[in-house]
């Protein structure tokens, strides 16, 4: 018998875990693509509303195009800083996860910021979600993205509390590789956002 | 054999990126973010005559998908997963999905507006107004 063919018969307990490991994140993995068929269905929605502003104010009016690419660098370098977190975890530093991840907290909290601040904006100009179809249609869809957002904001603030007191166990590392997934998965969507509803609200 | 421990030694390292792969991911990223940028600060300024609607639609979406394989490679790491590639052949099924639902709204629907004759449409906007 090859030594291959030995080791996979017996796997070491390391090698073990590691499989286990992998099923978990693999297990994520799959809940984050039902939220991208989730995503999906607004964007479907919202691409089908987009005209009908039942004369109300449509993206050209409503959007700034400085603005939203402020919120969309700030989203990801962001999504930058997190994994160079994520690879700092691999290798067992734990001050420089903390830094990463508590740099990346920050900047998911200006993006949030921003966003309600965006909101607010629109709310106090009388062009909330009962203006049109389409407002309707946009705050369903970029509130879901920002409700992710905040979501990951508690759990990475979690996640820094839980390093920072037991370190870099194995299951901290594999809720951390979780939420770099998730996160990266949030700045995947955010770019479809910025392109469709913003930069193509602005154009057309 | 000490060749093999040197590349299994190697293997979490390379399925999980270098700070190379997330530089040269972020730079990418902010490249093409800034190409789209501009693009419509151009089309703005020229009051939206040139570039036409169209290419800017086509620019933009090959922008943002160009964007979203630079993420799922340089963030995800997805090119470099093991056999049998699960994360990919889920993405696979959850990108048609989405493909399917997006398409087919925007096709039903554009179908409906177009079938409608003026007069019943002029109807249907008069109703919604005294409706609400």
């Amino acid at each position: 018998m090859s030594e291959e063919t030995v080791q996979a018969l017996h796997p070491t307990p390391a090698q073990e875990r590691r499989e286990a490991d992998n099923k978990t994140v693999f297990g994520f993995w799959l809940y984050l693509m039902t939220d991208c068929v989730l995503f999906g269905s607004l964007f479907a929605t919202f691409v089908v509303l987009r005209n009908s502003t039942f004369g109300g104010p449509g993206g050209q009016t409503l959007f700034s195009l400085n603005f939203v690419l402020a919120e969309t660098l700030i989203l990801l370098t962001s999504s930058f800083t997190c994994g160079l977190g994520i690879l700092s975890a691999r290798r067992g530093h734990k001050d420089r996860v903390l830094v990463s991840f508590a740099i990346t907290f920050l900047l998911g909290l200006a993006f949030i910021g921003l966003e309600l601040h965006e909101f607010n904006h629109l709310y106090n100009d009388g062009d909330s979600w009962r203006r049109s179809g389409f407002l309707s249609a946009f705050f369903t869809l970029v509130g879901t993205h920002g409700l992710h957002i905040s979501t990951g904001l508690l759990w990475m603030g979690t996640m820094m509390v839980r390093v920072k007191k037991a370190g870099l166990t194995r299951l901290n590392v594999r809720q951390l590789t979780m939420l770099s997934l998730f996160w990266h998965f949030l700045d995947i969507i955010w770019i479809f956002i910025f392109t469709v509803v913003y930069l193509m609200g602005i154009v057309l | 054999m000490s060749e093999r421990t040197a590349k299994n030694a190697a293997k979490p390292d390379a399925s999980y990126g270098t700070t190379l792969t997330y530089v040269s991911g972020f730079v990418l990223s902010l490249a093409l973010t800034m190409c789209a940028y501009l693009l419509v600060k151009r089309h703005v300024a020229n009051h939206h005559i040139s570039p036409t609607d169209t290419f800017m639609v086509i620019a933009l979406s090959i922008l943002a998908l160009t964007q979203l394989v630079a993420q799922l490679v340089f963030f995800l790491h997805l090119d470099s997963e093991s056999k049998p590639r699960w994360n990919l052949v889920v993405l696979g099924f959850a990108i048609v999905i989405v493909v399917i639902v997006v398409a087919g709204s925007l096709w039903i629907m554009y179908h409906l507006n177009y079938n409608m004759t003026p007069q019943q449409q002029s109807n249907y906007l008069l109703h919604q107004d005294g409706g609400v």
